[in-house]
């Protein structure tokens, strides 16, 4: 297939340089430099892909990042599929496999353009009025077909193969856009001595240079000027020159993200390279340079392919040497469109002719046109175009009406004007303002330390656009503590063009029913807002809303002006009383990878493993996540089931002793004079008289009242005390304690120091766990009269230091080995040898679990939920009735937390033992009340217990300790459960066993 | 992402090294356990949430550590100052930057 609409001669591409790409699994070659649409119409194709809602045929509208029609799905393999890649932006590599959207069968021959001749039912608003009811239908039947029918590109199936890489950066003046006016303020900052970053989104540097010819700078033209600019900029020490680079979101005190694309315009990227880059850039100023958007004319079916913007079609010529047709109209309203014609009329294209709006255009590129011999119609417009495929005529009409002639044409390029790209401004919260002069919106205020220069600030001259620039560079750097050197560009030639128009143009009136689209990519038509309006939307805010105008992945960038000039007038105000909606990030579309980058698979969320977590994984261990940790769950042995390793485990400890690791528990070491006294306040026990070498079990209240954590805190010295926290609690509870310190209690002298990780805990419990303990522990007198139940005594253990605490969560004799983490696998596989010589097993999270709930112990944030007191758990013991002050002591004194009937923590015993509550599961008082039954307490915790050989739960349950030896029930999907009330200890009621 | 001067670092350091605390300036009572309901209502449930300037604690969590008050221009997300914990409430009118 030759690349018959490129002409030799034309454009800046090396003809020789080949790329085979297909389309649709049609192949096709390009040239390299182009972009898959500039390879697309160089092959004659216009026809890219099917609209959103009415299915039409569209083609290329403009020639960059603005594109709202020319969407594509780009694969490299079966992982690699990019939905929705604009075909404008998509750099043509050697294989690129690119194929059309939202057709079927096929491009050419569409069903779902039905909906195209069926549009007076899809008017504006149409499906939030037409599928109200029956509620079922929407998510079984409307929503599924609806979005079958409109849509763009499918997601890709599978996890995406590529990385990401992401980078923080620091400059002085970040200078956004690499046109003539952002190549100017960067070389007058990078000049001026600061560190500067240069983006800008195209693959080259240039902006408007890539399509204005006639431009001359410094004696240079301005395309070669541009690019010898940006290769001085580049080797500058004090400067970072980044293409393919999209500043996409302009955020707090000049935070700006870009987005840089690093593989997508590669044949075959090798494995080190990452797909994107994620700038994140602090910058103490920001020049914007983003210039301007050209619009495109409202008129009837403006959308049929070949029907592109003249900027585009010239670019499509100067850039990559293609002609967009062979027989080209113009459509204007100013006077940019007049430079195509002129360029392709010079390029040997056939321009059939140009309809100006204007009743009188003069002027330079008027005149240089009728020169040429362009037949120029002036006070006239195109009303309408043949061709569905592809533009086939344009019908020419006086615009005050009168009878039209058709001309034949293949294409037709058209400018309403140009819209400054005031998104990055608006997106730093700056306040656009309305400039009545030229019917644009302009940077009015001001937010962040930033300025725009050039066409996005509305200056019109190259001329004027570079002086702007020098100017905002040099201004920015000496801000920035540079030293500027006055620089001047001379610019000898330039093209200026201003005016246009905004709104419906002839023949796409309020009195017509034409489709005169206004945003292309979301099918909105100049009759849906004016329906929108009719329909009573007053804010531009609902219009958009209600018609979706703007709203689409390109975010209006041509649509938006026009779709305010046709609101406006509906409304019969003033285009800003209506107002502009507000620009948001992302400016372009930005990949889920870039932003996600390295926080995927495991470096999703850090996983914290114990020491001792290498010999769990050896010794069979299932882990469970408990937070970021790992825990061991459970150690099945060969052919056991989770339930009977359980089992084994529980009944080992009871029996002889098991091994748990407790490592993950949160420890905080409160030292200091007043480490007493700060104890006393944070929690509810009393603290002062606690003796050296004792422990007590702590509650932790926030200030309602309500229950936060609990631990067993050990005294080692008057002034040193070793708190321990819940595992999920350890760093909140060390906030709050870090919070009082300072701000409320600063006047105690007290250190807080979390040290979670530095100590290893073993958990030894069972009826023989001071043998296990006795042969490995030096120092310390392990019997009962020297170390009674809660002690605590520093001594060594296998050669290492220990904290060895003797407490229990089992209700057996237990006691808790604190080493240096460091020795925490070897003291475990020490005392493990010892355990193996009595039968002992290792146990795992679910086992202690069961053994805890045995004994009625509570786990805080299981059998509590931050409505729970000490009362309602039935700790009231451990609050200190004669304190004056802790943190909580008021908020317990609440009238409601005092009430009769709170929910309270008791026991339940299931009438048949072999059945096990599900927790969670809601309680009732009387199963046979109609539904909804009121429900009176919930299951927290349940369990089988081989240990009692019966199932066991806790529960909250209102009124509940008044309720014990009554009948509760638990209605299930199943039937429903009958259980007793009873108390929270099922085993070992007395406790004689923490001494057994 | 914003930059947050921390007033025991000295610098401005970004917003991810900190975590808000909530309204600053409640002092907790010495005697707190004699509070009347409706003094310890104002004093745990009640906050300004005001449109303009807001008084709030922080904490340099991932930093030093320390907390610190800072004023906050709700409307526009500026910080307006920081400073140190116990040090009075500054006198500032709307609209300052």
């Amino acid at each position: 297939m030759t690349a018959s609409f490129r002409i030799a001669g034309a454009g800046r591409l090396t003809p020789a340089r080949t790329a085979r790409f297909t389309f649709d699994g049609k192949p096709y070659t390009g040239v390299a430099g182009d972009t898959l649409a500039s390879a697309l119409l160089a092959n004659g194709v216009h026809l890219f892909g099917r609209s959103f809602k009415y299915h039409r045929p569209r083609g290329v509208l403009a020639a960059g990042s603005e594109e709202p029609n020319a969407l594509v799905t780009v694969s490299r393999d079966a992982a690699r599929k990019t939905p929705n890649v604009r075909a404008t932006v998509q750099e043509l590599y050697d294989g690129l496999d690119a194929i059309s959207q939202n057709r079927w069968p096929s491009l050419s021959f569409d069903v779902g353009a039905v909906n195209d001749f069926g549009s007076p039912f899809f008017s504006a608003g149409f499906y939030y009025k037409t599928f109200m009811w029956p509620k079922v239908a929407w998510k079984s039947l409307y929503e599924p077909v609806i979005r079958a029918a409109a849509g763009l590109g499918v997601a890709p199936d599978q996890p995406d193969p590529d990385h990401y890489a992401a980078r923080f950066a620091h400059c002085d003046v970040l200078v956004i856009g690499a046109g003539a006016a952002g190549l100017a303020a960067a070389l007058a900052a990078a000049e001026s001595g600061v560190r500067v970053i240069l983006c800008d989104e195209r693959a080259d540097v240039g902006g408007a240079l890539h399509f204005e010819k006639g431009a001359v700078i410094d004696g240079e033209a301005g395309w070669s000027w541009a690019q010898k600019t940006a290769a001085r900029l580049a080797a500058m020490d004090n400067v970072r020159v980044l293409t393919r680079t999209t500043a996409f979101g302009y955020y707090a005190q000049n935070f700006v993200g870009l987005a840089e694309r690093v593989t997508d315009h590669l044949s075959s990227p090798g494995h080190d390279l990452p797909r994107e880059r994620l700038w994140q850039v602090r910058a103490k100023r920001v020049i914007l340079a983003a210039g301007a958007i050209e619009r495109h004319m409202v008129f009837a079916d403006n959308d049929r392919p070949g029907i592109m913007l003249a900027s585009a079609g010239r670019t499509y010529l100067n850039h990559y040497g293609v002609a967009v047709g062979r027989k080209v109209g113009v459509y204007t309203s100013n006077d940019s469109a007049y430079g195509a014609a002129v360029d392709l009329k010079k390029a040997g294209v056939e321009v059939a002719a140009i309809v100006d709006l204007r009743d009188n255009p003069t002027g330079k590129a008027v005149e240089e046109a009728r020169a040429l011999g362009i037949e120029v119609n002036h006070g006239r417009a195109v009303v309408s175009v043949g061709g569905r495929l592809r533009v086939s005529s344009m019908n020419i009409a006086p615009k005050n009406g009168g009878p039209s002639r058709t001309v034949d044409i293949d294409a037709l390029l058209v400018s309403a004007g140009w819209t400054p790209s005031v998104h990055m401004f608006s997106q730093s919260r700056g306040k656009v303002a309305f400039d009545e002069a030229t019917k644009r919106f302009l940077p009015g205020a001001y937010a962040q330390d930033c300025v725009s220069v050039g066409a996005c600030n509305g200056t019109d001259s190259l001329e004027a656009t570079v002086a702007e620039a020098l100017k905002a560079g040099e201004k920015a750097a000496r801000e920035a503590g540079g030293t500027a050197k006055g620089m001047k560009l001379k610019v000898d030639a330039a093209e200026s063009w201003t005016g246009g128009v905004v709104g419906s143009a002839p023949g796409a009136g309020p009195d017509t029913t034409v489709k005169a689209f206004v945003d292309f990519q979301n099918d909105v038509t100049a009759k849906d807002i004016r329906q929108a309006v009719r329909e009573g939307m007053r804010s531009i805010e609902h219009v958009k809303r209600f018609t979706t105008n703007g709203m689409a992945s390109d975010q209006g960038k041509t649509s938006n002006l026009h779709g305010l000039a046709i609101a406006a007038d509906a409304l019969g105000k003033e285009m800003p009383e209506v107002g502009l909606t507000t620009f948001r990030p992302p400016f372009t579309p930005v990949t889920f990878g870039a932003i996600v980058n390295h926080a995927r698979g495991p470096l999703f969320d850090p996983t914290r493993r114990t020491s001792i977590h290498p010999w769990a994984e050896a010794n069979g261990a299932v882990f469970e996540d408990v937070g970021q940790w790992k825990r061991a769950w459970y150690y099945p042995k060969t052919g056991e089931d989770m339930h009977a390793a359980v089992n084994r485990e529980c009944v080992t400890v009871r029996k002889t002793a098991g091994l748990f690791d407790a490592s993950t528990l949160g420890k905080i070491e409160v030292v200091g004079p007043d480490a007493a006294k700060f104890m006393e306040l944070l929690y509810t026990n009393p603290w002062e008289k606690l003796e050296p070498g004792r422990c007590r079990y702590g509650i932790m209240l926030r200030e309602d009242g309500f229950i936060y954590d609990d631990g067993v805190v050990g005294r080692l010295a008057p002034d040193r005390f070793h708190v321990t926290t819940t595992t999920g609690g350890a760093a909140r509870v060390m906030n709050m304690m870090e919070d009082y310190l300072q701000t409320e209690f600063p006047h105690l002298k007290v250190w807080l120091t979390s040290i979670s990780e530095q100590w290893a805990v073993i958990a030894v419990q069972g009826p023989s766990a001071r043998k296990i303990l006795e042969p490995l522990v030096e120092g310390i007198d392990l019997s009962d009269a020297a170390m009674p139940h809660m002690s605590v005594r520093e001594g060594r253990i296998c050669g290492v230091p220990t904290r060895l605490f003797r407490m229990s969560f089992t209700g057996d004799r237990g006691f808790e080995v604190n080493v240096p983490a460091d020795y925490g696998q070897a003291v475990w596989e020490a005392l493990w040898a010892e355990g193996q010589k009595h039968g002992a097993c290792a146990y795992g999270t679910e086992a202690m679990h069961v053994l805890r709930a045995e004994k009625g112990y509570i786990i805080v944030g299981q059998d509590t939920d931050g409505t729970v007191t000490p009362n309602d758990a039935g700790l009231d013991w451990a609050v200190g009735k004669k304190k004056t002050d802790f943190v909580g002591i008021r908020g317990l004194m609440r009238p409601d937390l005092v009430a009769k009937g709170r929910k309270q923590l008791v026991g339940l015993k299931t009438k048949d033992p072999k059945v096990v509550l599900e927790e969670g599961a809601q309680i009732v008082a009387d199963p046979r009340q109609p539904v909804p039954m009121k429900m009176i307490g919930h299951v927290t915790s349940s369990y089988w217990s081989e240990n009692c050989g019966r199932s066991i739960a806790l529960a909250l349950l209102a009124g509940g300790r008044d309720r014990v030896g009554e009948t509760i029930y638990v209605p299930m999907p199943n039937g429903t459960i009958e259980a007793e009330v009873t108390g929270m200890v099922f085993f070992d009621e007395k406790g004689d066993r923490l001494n057994g | 992402m914003l930059l947050i001067r921390c007033p025991y670092c000295e610098e401005e350091r970004p917003e991810l090294e900190f975590r808000n605390a909530g309204e600053a300036h409640i002092a907790r009572s010495t005697n707190l356990a004699a509070e009347s309901d409706e003094d310890f209502e104002a004093f745990f449930f009640i906050r300004s949430n005001p449109k303009g300037l807001i008084y709030e604690r922080w904490r340099h969590i991932h930093g030093c550590g320390r907390f610190f008050n800072a004023v906050r221009d709700t409307v526009s997300d500026k910080f307006v100052m920081t400073y140190k914990a116990g040090e009075p409430k500054p006198k500032l009118k709307e609209g300052s930057r």
